[in-house]
């Protein structure tokens, strides 16, 4: 084409200079948008990298294996006599003293003995296993489930029913290929006679694999791993983003209002702005000594409480608004500042009426992002106390509670690595789910309340 | 639309011709003396002396930068909200000094109205725009006192018949001139004794604008208007008095038929025929 063009009429000189430096101009672009493109597909590479590990190892977390027994309430066994029946003329105190005293009659006796019985009699007749490997088969908590059940009704003596329990985390391990089943019985966390077992049950539907909703309904559990769930960590970070919206949100906002549109331009300010922006860069973890510092030490608020949780988080999600909030207000424009101030609106009046409506969609935007990068935080939640094992859901945000992230540090250690593993991974999931939610609802609202400026 | 402008073109000369016997008869409304401004170190204005008549429109003419646009902002102490802006002198709105600090700001601008060179309506409905003034002064009594405020500002304003059967419609979503005559029907809510127009034109096509003059025209019956303009056809039209700018001082001021005829000082003359500016 240039030859051509060329041969047909003589081609001045700027335009060859020009053009010449237009092909090195165009290689840099091409290069530039190669590079750029690269940079996505790693960056996405590794989010796909990811996404795709934790859901490999976490989905097998979310199914559970489910062992349907035939339980029967063996008199020989249940010694105990009858419940107490509240006879005419007995106080009430009388009553609940001998119920107890029933009740605690009631939980020595050793309801191993018929957790056993009923697992043998799924078996098939004549198959040969300890008692103590039979009793690994099912979760510990076999027993306590069916004493309860004999507890809330005592007619149930003598009677079989059928009782839903969880196989143990070992058996679950073995159905699920959890651990290698190659390896040597002294590799192995169950016995040859209980995987044996363990085999038949998933054959003849004693054991069935169902949805694991102990996971999300369970606290956390160490004598019964399998039944260990999120739902105290998930109350107990629910808790510390109220605290967080409740506090950090007005505070940082008002902060930020009064920093940007009030407060006089000084070296006061200045300082103050500076502050803050290196409060931002501040290490999580130092949020977390100066929790335990000032909340637990000094205030003598609970250890490992939601509350102080919630408190330290505050101060480390402040920064973030207060910026993000001074960057919107900055952003708005001067002209409508002027029409409210021109109509003769007090400044109160002009940020209140206009500015704010205008950057609510922005504010609310960040305060999301911030309260979701506030619920992933773990280090500061350490340092207060929170990664101590806490089998119960949280009653108020000063009981003692664990935390999503830091549940997902504890069971990452767990000792048996083999079943916490995918209970991490599931974890993390079930964490992710959240701030996704969290980030599409600002999404949501930001895209609305745009559209309705 | 051509008749439109076609009548603007034959009633011009006619509105300059009898405003001139009628100016005599106006009081002063406004007395700017000595007015000065400093931005920062810089100084803006030079010891600004004018007097600006009541119910008739004065135009503020001069090249850009010449301080007509500070001055302007001065008389309703919007510099106030310039970062670093000192303003000398004193500005007297009926005998009364708006510098002083024991008088309102809020209620000064109340008072004095101000419409800006790009259309600004708040991002609200139509009918919101303009009852936000009526609102926050506490003007109206009651629903149908506010309903009445609305529909009579935007009559006069000239936008009732464009707007009235959607004034629940978001303001931004009308065309430049729409905006503009919005933003002075919110300016009027407020029953302001002075209008600030600070080159209300200057972002509007010329049929847009044609409309906003015939606007002014009418409202000058009621109200002292201020306005600044790059145009000096604009001023020529519009105004009954003209002050010319130049480098912060003002070179010149008088009826607007002698400033275009007849100026006395050789730097308007200049202006005025196009040989600086």
């Amino acid at each position: 084409m240039t030859t051509e063009a060329s041969m047909a009429r003589v081609v001045p000189e700027r335009t060859l200079l020009i053009r010449n430096k237009l092909r090195r101009r165009h290689t840099s672009e091409t290069i530039f948008r190669g590079l750029g493109l690269l940079a996505i597909i790693l960056a996405l590479g590794f989010v796909a990298l990811l996404f795709t590990d934790i859901f490999r190892k976490g989905i097998p977390a979310f199914t559970q294996s489910n062992m349907h027994l035939s339980v029967t309430f063996d008199p020989a066994v249940i010694t105990t006599g009858p419940a107490p029946v509240r006879t005419a003329g007995q106080t009430d105190a009388d009553f609940r003293d001998l119920s107890l005293k029933w009740q605690r009659e009631v939980a020595m006796l050793n309801w191993n003995k018929i957790v056993e019985a009923s697992v043998r009699a799924a078996a098939p007749a004549g198959y040969e296993i300890d008692t103590k490997t039979i009793l690994t088969i099912p979760e510990t908590d076999a027993r306590h489930r069916i004493r309860e059940m004999f507890v809330a009704d005592p007619s149930l003596l003598g009677k079989t029913v059928k009782v839903d329990v969880l196989a143990s985390a070992n058996a679950d391990n073995w159905i699920k290929g959890s651990i290698d089943r190659s390896l040597g019985d002294a590799q192995q966390q169950l016995k040859a006679s209980a995987r044996a077992l363990i085999d038949q049950f998933v054959t003849n539907g004693t054991i069935s694999m169902g949805f694991s909703w102990s996971l999300l309904t369970n606290v956390d559990s160490r004598a019964a791993p399998a039944s260990s769930g999120l739902l105290g960590a998930f109350v107990g970070s629910l808790y510390m983003m109220l605290i967080v919206i409740l506090l950090a949100v007005p505070i940082g906002v008002c902060a930020a209002i009064y920093l940007e549109e009030f407060a006089p331009k000084s070296r006061l300010t200045d300082f103050i702005e500076v502050n803050i922006n290196n409060l931002a860069a501040v290490p999580s973890i130092v949020f977390g000594l100066l929790g335990a510092a000032v909340f637990i030490n000094y205030l003598h608020l609970p250890i490992s409480a939601p509350l102080v949780g919630g408190l330290v988080l505050t101060l480390m999600t402040l920064p973030t608004i207060i910026i993000a909030t001074r960057g919107a207000l900055l952003g708005v424009s001067p002209a409508l500042r002027q029409a409210a101030l021109g109509m003769g609106a007090s400044k109160t009046q002009m940020v209140f009426h206009h500015v704010l409506p205008v950057t609510f969609p922005s504010i609310l935007t960040a305060t999301i992002i911030g309260v979701a990068h506030a619920l992933g935080e773990t280090a500061p939640l350490l340092l207060i106390g929170m990664k101590a094992f806490v089998a119960s859901v949280p009653a108020t945000p000063i009981d003692q509670s664990s935390a999503l992230p830091v549940q997902i540090y504890l069971w990452q250690g767990n000792e048996n690595r083999n079943f916490f593993e995918p209970h991490t991974a599931a974890a993390i999931m079930v964490l992710l789910a959240l701030m996704i939610t969290l980030n599409g609802i600002a999404v949501f609202l930001r895209s609305r309340l745009e559209r309705r400026a | 639309m051509d008749t439109l402008t076609g009548q603007k073109m034959t009633q011009t000369p006619q509105t300059a011709a009898m405003t001139q016997a009628e100016l005599a008869g106006r009081s002063v409304r406004l007395t700017a003396r000595d007015v000065t401004v400093h931005y920062g170190a810089k100084q803006a204005l030079h010891g600004i002396s004018i007097d600006i008549p009541d119910r008739a429109v004065t135009s503020f003419i001069g090249p850009s930068g010449c301080g007509k646009s500070t001055f302007l902002r001065c008389i309703n102490r919007m510099n106030d909200t310039i970062e670093g802006a000192k303003v000398g002198g004193t500005i007297k709105l009926d005998g009364e000094d708006i510098y002083d600090p024991s008088l309102d700001v809020v209620e000064l601008r109340a008072r004095i109205g101000m419409v800006f060179q790009k259309p600004n309506p708040f991002p609200k409905s139509i009918y919101d725009n303009v009852a936000y003034g009526p609102r926050i002064h506490g003007l109206a009594g009651s629903k149908a006192d506010l309903d009445e405020i609305v529909h009579s500002s935007l009559r006069k304003a000239g936008l009732w018949q464009e707007v009235k059967d959607r004034l629940s419609e978001s303001g931004t979503g009308l065309s430049g001139g729409q905006q503009q005559r919005l933003c002075i029907a919110r300016a009027i809510a407020v029953g302001p004794e002075v209008i600030l127009m600070d080159e209300p034109c200057s972002a509007l096509d010329p049929i847009a604008t044609a409309i906003i003059e015939e606007l002014i025209d009418e409202l000058r019956e009621n109200y002292t208007i201020v306005i600044v303009t790059h145009s000096m056809q604009q001023a020529a039209r519009v105004s009954q008095r003209t002050a010319f700018f130049h480098l912060g001082n003002l070179i010149e001021e008088g009826n607007t038929s002698d400033i275009f005829t007849n100026p006395k000082n050789k730097q308007t003359q200049d202006y005025i025929t196009g040989r600086i500016g």
